[in-house]
């Protein structure tokens, strides 16, 4: 399995080809408490680097989920409408929220690796 | 953070407990504990919990003509209040609006305030300025407020202090936990039974672990506070009623006294008077949005395509399973089951005024 990569918005990107799967980060997760709703994008849908794309929604507030790359909206995880606490439970897992085809893989390389991506959290604390 | 932030008696206790502190009205507060906003909700309907409110103005009226003068700011009949009853009632502005919302207590000797943390300034610089010789007023910022919430709370407090159990809704004690000296009254914030509980500050983490230790109970924060109170259908200064709202267009005329009613001598009695006579503009309505997204404040409402109103506060309720709010529209659109559109990130969802509270009140009786 690839190795994710992460945004400063706190979304992780993992590429297949050139299908990305992107969700929000476990530290994410951890910060926004307990998920009730998610608002996905429709398949079809193209988008920019940097656009907001989603909504996630817990008790407290709603944040927006963006684009980490640009491209064309394939795949929404059903899943969450059903079951939006999954993105706690299993946020960079089963609690992905979407799936693009990506326009320009070499968008991926200005994302973080996860040591980074870990840096970059403790410099935000 | 530009500001340092105050903290209440217990915040040792809340960073020992895991909690997550943000800033609120100058406090640094738990805004939820490990066990998340969603459980420690769910475990005030079903259970126990504590809240720390130690950041709310607590303060006491001493004096001949202490009620009267307190009358002064207020359209609540606060002379009818018998020894150890407690009530809600509204400072107003002389422009009719809510200066505060706050609780009352008759204790005997003297009144016991209980105020907005966002608020208490304001209130007692007005309370002050209105007192006549005789009647003072003594802020008591050395005091910390516990609120121990939830069906079982009463019943596990019982162990500690029997005589707590015997105080109906609304009522209020000066009692003992313990050995702890506490001024007890049955209220609170979430529609539950449950009590709040004033205690010195320096007696208050003992107190705050000791109800921590009784059968099932947790601590709980802001966060599941806000989401409770919204289901419960109860105000929130600052969001649903402030300066600009009025006691009628809030829905809140039963804060009125009757024979206030026919002296009409409080701060803003022209505005209330009128719009009793002829009806507010607006009101404030309970709202129930179709599916599972939360509308949150400052949400337009809509009718038709033409705005009516705002959200002013709204969650995702745990105990509903689904999103509530409370708002004003136009009278017009003010009757249970009006059609609403709620405009959410440029999409309209569908909403209907609903009865509030949207979960029942489980009060003492």
């Amino acid at each position: 399995m690839a190795e994710l990569k992460f945004s400063r918005d706190h979304e992780w990107v993992r590429l297949d080809g050139n299908i990305a799967t992107i969700g929000i980060t476990d530290h994410a997760q951890t910060a926004l408490g307990d998920v009730v709703f998610v608002d996905l994008p429709e398949a079809g849908r193209q988008v920019a680097a940097g656009d907001a794309v989603a909504v996630v929604e817990s008790v407290k507030a709603a944040s927006d989920v963006y684009a980490p790359v640009g491209g064309t909206i394939t795949e929404s995880n059903a899943a969450l409408a059903d079951d939006p606490a999954m993105v706690n439970s299993a946020a960079q897992s089963e609690g992905w929220f979407f799936r693009m085809e990506v326009a320009d893989p070499s968008e991926l390389d200005a994302l973080m690796d996860a040591e980074a991506y870990q840096a970059f959290v403790d410099s935000e604390a | 953070m530009a500001e340092t932030l105050l903290e209440t008696p217990l915040a040792s206790l809340h960073r020992e407990l895991g909690a997550r502190m943000v800033p609120f009205a100058g406090y640094a507060m738990p805004v939820q504990y490990p066990a998340g906003i969603l459980a420690e909700h769910l475990a005030t309907r079903r259970g126990a919990t504590l809240f720390d409110v130690s950041h709310m103005g607590q303060a006491e009226l001493r004096g001949e003509g202490a009620a009267e003068a307190l009358e002064r700011l207020t359209p609540a009949d606060v002379r009818i209040l018998k020894p150890g009853r407690q009530k809600y009632g509204l400072l107003t502005t002389e422009a009719g609006g809510i200066l505060d919302d706050f609780m009352v207590a008759n204790l005997g000797d003297r009144l016991f305030l209980v105020l907005n943390a966002s608020r208490k300034d304001v209130d007692c610089a007005a309370i002050e300025a209105a007192l006549p010789a005789g009647v003072t007023l003594n802020r008591l910022p050395d005091r910390a407020l516990l609120a121990f919430q939830g069906p079982a709370a009463v019943p596990a407090l019982a162990a500690l202090a029997p005589d707590v159990a015997a105080l109906p809704f609304m009522g209020v004690a000066a009692t003992r936990i313990g050995d702890i000296p506490v001024l007890v009254s049955r209220s609170g914030y979430t529609g539950e039974d449950g009590v709040e509980i004033s205690v010195a500050g320096d007696r208050a983490e003992i107190l705050a672990r000791a109800l921590l230790a009784l059968t099932g109970a947790a601590p709980a924060g802001l966060g599941a506070r806000d989401s409770l109170r919204l289901e419960a259908g109860l105000c929130l200064y600052g969001n649903d009623i402030d300066e600009t709202t009025s006691p009628v267009e809030a829905g809140l005329t039963w804060t009125i006294g009757k024979r206030r009613r026919t002296e009409w001598n409080f701060p803003g009695a022209a505005r209330v008077r009128e719009e009793l006579e002829n009806g507010p503009a607006r009101l404030r309505v309970g709202i129930l949005p179709e599916g599972r997204q939360p509308a949150r404040a400052h949400t337009a409402i809509a009718v038709g395509g033409e705005t009516v109103g705002e959200v002013t506060s709204g969650t995702f309720g745990p105990s509903l399973n689904g999103p509530c709010a409370m708002g004003y529209v136009a009278r017009g659109h003010a009757a249970d089951g009006t059609a609403l559109e709620l405009m959410v990130r440029g999409r309209a969802i569908p909403a209907r005024v609903a009865a509030t509270p949207f979960i029942p009140h489980r009060y003492a009786r």
